[in-house]
């Protein structure tokens, strides 16, 4: 049994209880109907598009000043995380403000830095894959300045008028909606933690793979 | 180090005073640009109303990217860009020279594009010309410093053409946003001064905070 | 800036890789000055990869290059005393042959650039053609500036990528006297070339490549040719 089923199978079973067990006993909203229940999704992933942004940014930026291959791994690894969930939280959203606010799209601050910063990790993913060789190194100075442009995007957009949910209305939730939030974070959180150990496995075992294959070729 | 720059700007100057190949496709382009806006914008003899600073933007970004891909290619023909990072001066004097060339180029095509904008779009762009002035400068700026790096560090990327388009809006959303959005505050009847300030001073930031990182990135991206 | 001198050049188990692809394979080997190196091999043998390395545009991926006491991080002050003439040329075709001469002369801090400049047109035998665009230079021609630019600054270690392409007799004869001078000078000049009857009489030193990696290393080779074919083939 490989070491990353145990972690594996507590995510799963938290994921698969979430939907079924912990958000369909949430109570039921009045005005929002059942479209409020996509927010136990859209928050939770919206939280994890930010963290895997921030390691991403973190890593690459280590990257660049010391070369370690390893930093450029999980860099990769956060972008591709930050891509899926940007996804979720980009598909989940529009759901939800077609009830809350009446339209599909708005050109709120944060759904707008979200859609540019989303913009941005996949640039960094496109870049890697088309770039060519020494793309890696490019790929970093790429989400260096997406993530000094942050602040930027915010403030540039945020005078667009904000209609977002402030965060501060989280903590108010009667508990009964609160508890499925907050579970749906842990199980999220979980769920990023390991999606990442694993993909970083993949890239690790792909450049050991890669230098196996070049001492094979020495030994010739 | 100074010195190293004002050669490769005086180079870039004397290599396109002579084929002027760069100022004629890009103001050309440009030119072209704003057509293809006022043909898809202007409805019934009349444009809508404030779309003009919109389109004077959309142009500088789309004429930019161009300016920046042609810029390099020249530098790629015979390698010359690889000849520049050997010699003694320090690197970022390389990516200095060559920011300088591209804000120049960009200005220039601006001088065009200003008015034709105001003219075909009945936007009042003219009224406050400094301040017009230094709002669409600082944007260039920043638009450029971001651009020259990644033109830069593609030049050994394969399909570097579509990638620097790719990578290069979504990070400069902020000089679109807040270029537009002064020009619309300076065009506008009723001159609300703070409103300009406000996105001139996001640009400045923009600019600085982008010219440094760039400086710093410039060495490490370009070594292999 | 400090300047940097050295009176070797030598690698230590270089390697160096793209992806899987090794492009440079473990190669050890030493330049003194006044001696000329050869680097002989088929296409994709690494050549230019190595060139690249003792330049300092790329890092190995593995093993150490030295430049006398210097290492790769002797940075600015080490990259004024190397000149590379690359396959590209580097020259700017708009520019007139002068004009491309005291450019490179500027950037390398040269004070009078334009003394410099002429001095490289003679060399070149370009004195009348100096204010002429290289666009409208024959291969050949261009081929002479370009390595007039390399050496623009008197480096110490003079790194020549394919020097003798699209040189007629004439050319390649005026190259090989020049190539014999600068070594009298105290140069260290590594030269990787294909043509094997040019070099033939000139190096000091061949290594020949093949794959990445060094196959044969000669010491003032004769019969260039029958060792080429021995151990490389064909």
């Amino acid at each position: 049994m490989p070491k990353w089923f145990q972690p594996a199978t507590l995510v799963c079973g938290l994921m698969f209880a979430a939907t079924p067990f912990v958000i369909a006993s949430a109570p039921y909203e009045s005005t929002m109907g059942l479209v409020q229940k996509v927010f136990y999704y859209h928050m939770p992933s919206a939280w994890m598009f930010l963290g895997s942004s921030i390691v991403c940014g973190i890593a690459s930026v280590r990257f660049l000043a010391s070369g370690d291959a390893r930093h450029d791994r999980t860099a990769l690894a956060a972008a591709e995380m930050a891509v899926l969930f940007g996804l979720l939280t980009l598909v989940t959203g529009p759901l939800w403000a077609r009830k809350a606010w009446g339209t599909w799209w708005v050109w709120d601050a944060r759904v707008t830095s979200s859609l540019v910063g989303w913009m941005i990790a996949w640039a960094y993913l496109i870049l890697r894959q088309y770039g060519g060789p020494g793309s890696e190194k490019l790929a970093a100075g790429l989400a260096l300045f997406g993530m000094a442009n942050v602040p930027f995007i915010y403030i540039s957009v945020n005078y667009w008028r904000t209609i977002h949910p402030a965060t501060t209305v989280v903590p108010k939730l009667p508990f009964s909606m609160g508890f499925p939030l907050i579970f749906c974070l842990a199980a999220f959180t979980l769920l990023l933690v390991l999606l990442m150990k694993l993909r970083m496995r993949v890239a690790e075992q792909q450049s050991r793979l890669d230098s196996l294959y070049l001492s094979l070729d020495e030994q010739r | 180090m100074i010195r190293a720059v004002w050669l490769i700007v005086r180079k870039d100057v004397t290599v396109e005073v002579r084929s002027r190949e760069l100022a004629y496709t890009t103001v050309f382009f440009a030119i072209s640009c704003v057509l293809v806006f006022a043909f898809s914008l202007v409805q019934e003899g009349r444009a809508a109303p404030g779309v003009g600073p919109g389109v004077l933007w959309m142009a500088i970004m789309f004429a930019g990217n161009l300016a920046l891909g042609r810029t390099f290619e020249r530098e790629r023909q015979s390698e010359t860009l690889r000849a520049l990072m050997l010699v003694p001066a320090p690197r970022p004097a390389v990516y200095l020279g060559k920011l300088a060339g591209i804000v120049v180029l960009l200005t220039l095509t601006e001088i065009v594009l200003v008015p034709l904008v105001a003219l075909l779009f009945q936007a009042e762009l003219l009224s406050h010309p400094f301040w017009l002035a230094a709002v669409v400068l600082a944007g260039t700026f920043g638009f450029a410093s971001v651009g020259t790096l990644f033109a830069a560090m593609l030049v050994r990327a394969r399909s570097r053409d579509v990638l620097l388009p790719v990578l290069l809006y979504p990070i400069t959303v902020p000089v679109l946003i807040a270029g537009v959005r002064a020009t619309v505050a300076i065009a506008q009847p009723d001159f609300d001064a703070d409103i300009v300030r406000f996105w001139f001073a996001l640009l400045v930031a923009f600019d600085v905070v982008f010219l440094t990182l760039a400086l710093w990135t410039f060495e490490p991206v370009m070594t292999d | 800036m400090t300047s940097v001198d050295f009176e070797e050049v030598s690698a230590e188990d270089v390697s160096r890789h793209f992806g899987r692809r090794r492009a440079v394979s473990r190669m050890t080997f030493r330049a003194t000055r006044g001696m000329i190196l050869g680097l002989l091999g088929p296409n994709g043998a690494g050549k230019s990869t190595l060139l690249a390395m003792l330049a300092t545009l790329l890092r190995p991926s593995s093993g150490t290059i030295r430049y006398g006491t210097f290492g790769l991080s002797g940075g600015a002050a080490l990259r004024a005393r190397i000149g590379v003439l690359g396959h590209d040329l580097f020259l700017y075709p708009e520019l007139t042959a002068r004009e491309n001469l005291a450019f490179f002369a500027g950037l390398y801090g040269i004070a009078d650039g334009d003394g410099r400049a002429r001095a490289a047109l003679e060399r070149a035998g370009l004195e009348t053609r100096g204010d002429d665009p290289v666009a409208s230079f024959s291969r050949g021609m261009r081929q002479r500036v370009a390595l007039e630019r390399a050496l623009i600054h008197d480096p110490r270690l003079a790194l020549l990528d394919e020097p003798f392409t699209g040189l007629d007799d004439a050319s390649s004869g005026a190259l090989l006297r020049r190539l014999r001078t600068l070594r009298e000078s105290g140069a260290i000049v590594i030269l990787a070339t294909h043509d094997l009857d040019l070099a033939e009489g000139l190096l000091d030193h061949a290594l020949f490549l093949r794959e990445g990696r060094i196959v044969e290393s000669v010491v003032t080779p004769g019969g260039l040719r029958s060792t080429y074919r021995s151990v490389i083939g064909r």
